[in-house]
């Protein structure tokens, strides 16, 4: 099966190389750009050597942007802290509401619950916007547009299906057997659910919390639709500010930059459970 | 038989459980994913209604029901048949190539191998970029007066490409991010696909000198073929609906050359303010993703059975 030619190796060495190019160029790049003044992105050709500067980082923090027709006023650390907010909220949320459920789903066996698990799903795959565009017109009238409570509850819709099908998996990998036990030493349900099914499910429930964080965080449409500018997130933010910036370029690399880095450190930190999370509990890594 | 009477049998039938409330306990844990559940379907049927309404907001008395209307217009206009088109076009190209190139990526890092497993987890760095600002991460790299990539194009002699600003290159330029973005969600599932694979087989194949094209079609790939399908349904779904990265990249154009389904419902609903085209637009939308997603969840089901161990 392995080719150990010569040929072949030089083969994989090179495809390898183009992959890695390919796929990680952008991120060096944007991030190399975040560094550097405008005249310096500007240049032909470009330079991989050049003097680094925090000028756009400090723009971006202190909220500040000097242009040639003045100064203008940013509010993308609003957007970055909007972002903290709502994901986090959605999550702990999430968690709230779908472990318990995932357990019921994983321990006992009834129809609503298959129900309620595959609509959830289901949703998953169906167009956010038919659901969006009627719950912007409701939330005018129940005044839930542009407020926190009102992206977070959408944002179940992400968060939920993720967090109910994977820690149903891990509900359904720990034997029952555990539980009766415990049971049967005179405790009751309450207790062997916090106390043994939880806490054995424990890595499930971070990695699934981990991923509906990442999954909110990178979410755009539902707020772009149902949050004005004080309310949105980074992703809506930073689409924002490239019009309002216009060829402030050196500032939209530092805002892509400190847009993905939360995402891309967690992601990094929880890869082990990626593949399950991705696949909803499908694949197992 | 008395109240009582029937308190005792029960009691009798199972004297240590208190069997009422256990079996209201799965409807009580699960009452809040049911809330949030009834919460979707609310505006879900709406969107249903008022793809059967003339339903403009800024013409609120033309209101009314025209049954089946706003779909037999889209029948004569050309509009929803450039919309279907593109939508079919995009996912197409994006789910051909992301599955080509990401079953190749996982071939390649088959072997579980420390330089393997760093390449592959450098490559979940794109899929964890958000769409919209992987689309923005583009953009600065093609601009027409600094890009790197339109120096790079420019170096080949190819002057003047214009990438999502040209109707004849913009469809390539969003297919392009849509493969850098989503190419390692195939890749990292194929490749626990892979690894997951038992060993004997292969090792028959080679002990027997099995020419690799061989192994390859009448082993590797048939036995992948679940996981195969089920990625591919995964980005199948994702990709038809695809809104953040055209959105970021073009707001669906130049002209109307990016108009997919979702794109082009946004701009109804906001820019035209014609709910009720809007709505069936999306509906026709849904109808396509729940025909796609019922073949998935059979698939998915299966797989997960597998994965948790239980048939």
């Amino acid at each position: 099966m392995e080719h150990s030619s010569l040929a072949g190796r030089i083969f994989r060495g090179v495809a390898l190389s183009l992959i890695l190019i390919f796929f990680m160029f952008p991120i060096v790049w944007i991030f190399l750009m975040s560094f550097q003044n405008n005249d310096q992105i500007l240049r032909i050709p470009p330079r991989i050597l050049f003097e680094p500067t925090l000028a756009n980082y400090e723009a971006l923090i202190s909220g500040q942007l000097r242009t040639a027709a003045g100064n203008l006023q940013i509010s993308f650390m609003r957007n970055l802290f909007n972002s903290v907010v709502l994901s986090s909220a959605a999550v702990l949320l999430a968690l709230l509401l779908g472990v318990p459920a995932a357990y019921a789903f994983a321990r006992f066996k009834f129809r609503l619950g298959e129900t309620i698990a595959f609509t959830l799903l289901s949703f998953r795959f169906a167009p956010p916007l038919l659901v969006l565009l009627p719950l912007s017109l409701y939330y005018q009238e129940l005044g839930l547009n542009d407020t926190y409570f009102g992206i977070v509850w959408v944002y179940q819709l992400i968060a939920l299906p993720l967090i109910l099908w994977i820690v149903r998996g891990y509900f359904e990998d720990i034997s029952p057997d555990i539980e009766h036990a415990y049971r049967l030493a005179g405790h009751s349900w309450r207790e062997a659910f916090t106390r043994i099914a939880v806490p054995l499910a424990g890595p499930g429930i971070a990695a699934a919390g981990l991923l509906s964080f990442i999954f909110c965080w990178n979410n755009f449409v539902f707020a772009l639709i149902l949050a004005s500018a004080d309310k949105q997130p980074v992703t809506v933010g930073a689409l924002a500010f490239v019009t309002a910036s216009g060829i402030q370029y050196g500032q939209i690399a530092a805002a892509i930059v400190l847009s993905v880095t939360p995402t891309l450190l967690l992601a990094l930190y929880a890869q082990r459970y990626l593949v399950e999370g991705l696949s909803l509990g499908a694949v197992k890594g | 038989m008395s109240m009582v009477q029937l308190l005792q049998t029960n009691a009798q039938a199972a004297p240590a459980k208190p069997r009422p409330r256990v079996r209201l306990l799965p409807y009580l844990l699960s009452l809040p994913a049911l809330l949030v559940c009834v919460a979707i379907l609310v505006p879900f049927v709406t969107a249903a209604v008022y793809s059967l309404q003339r339903y403009r907001l800024n013409l609120p008395y033309l209101r009314g029901f025209i049954g089946a209307g706003n779909y037999i217009d889209f029948l004569t206009d050309p509009a929803f048949w450039n919309t279907l088109q593109i939508s079919i076009t995009y996912t197409a190209v994006t789910v051909v190539v992301e599955l080509l190139l990401g079953l190749g990526i996982a071939l390649l890092l088959r072997r579980p191998t420390r330089f393997h497993n760093a390449v592959s987890i450098m490559l979940l760095l794109p899929l964890m970029t958000a769409p919209a600002i992987a689309a923005l991460m583009w953009k600065l790299m093609t601009n027409p007066s600094f890009g790197i990539l339109s120096y790079f194009v420019g170096l080949f002699g190819v002057t003047d490409f214009k990438w999502a600003s040209d109707p004849s290159t913009a469809l390539f330029t969003v297919v392009l991010v849509d493969v850098w973005v989503y190419t390692p969600f195939i890749m990292i599932l194929l490749l626990a696909g892979l690894r997951s694979l038992p060993r004997q087989p292969f090792e028959a194949a080679a002990l027997d000198g099995v020419p690799a094209s061989f192994v390859f079609f009448r082993i590797t790939l048939p036995m992948l073929a679940p996981y195969i399908i089920t990625a591919s349904l995964f980005r199948l779904l994702d990709s038809i609906q695809q809104f953040d990265i055209i959105y970021a990249m073009t707001q669906g154009g130049p002209g109307d050359r990016l108009m997919v389904f979702q794109v082009q419902a946004y701009l109804e609903f906001f820019q035209y303010t014609n709910v009720g085209r809007s709505a069936a637009l999306l509906m026709i939308l849904w109808l396509i993703t729940n025909i796609l997603s019922n073949i998935f969840i059979k698939n998915w089901l299966r797989l997960r059975a597998r994965a948790h161990g239980h048939a």
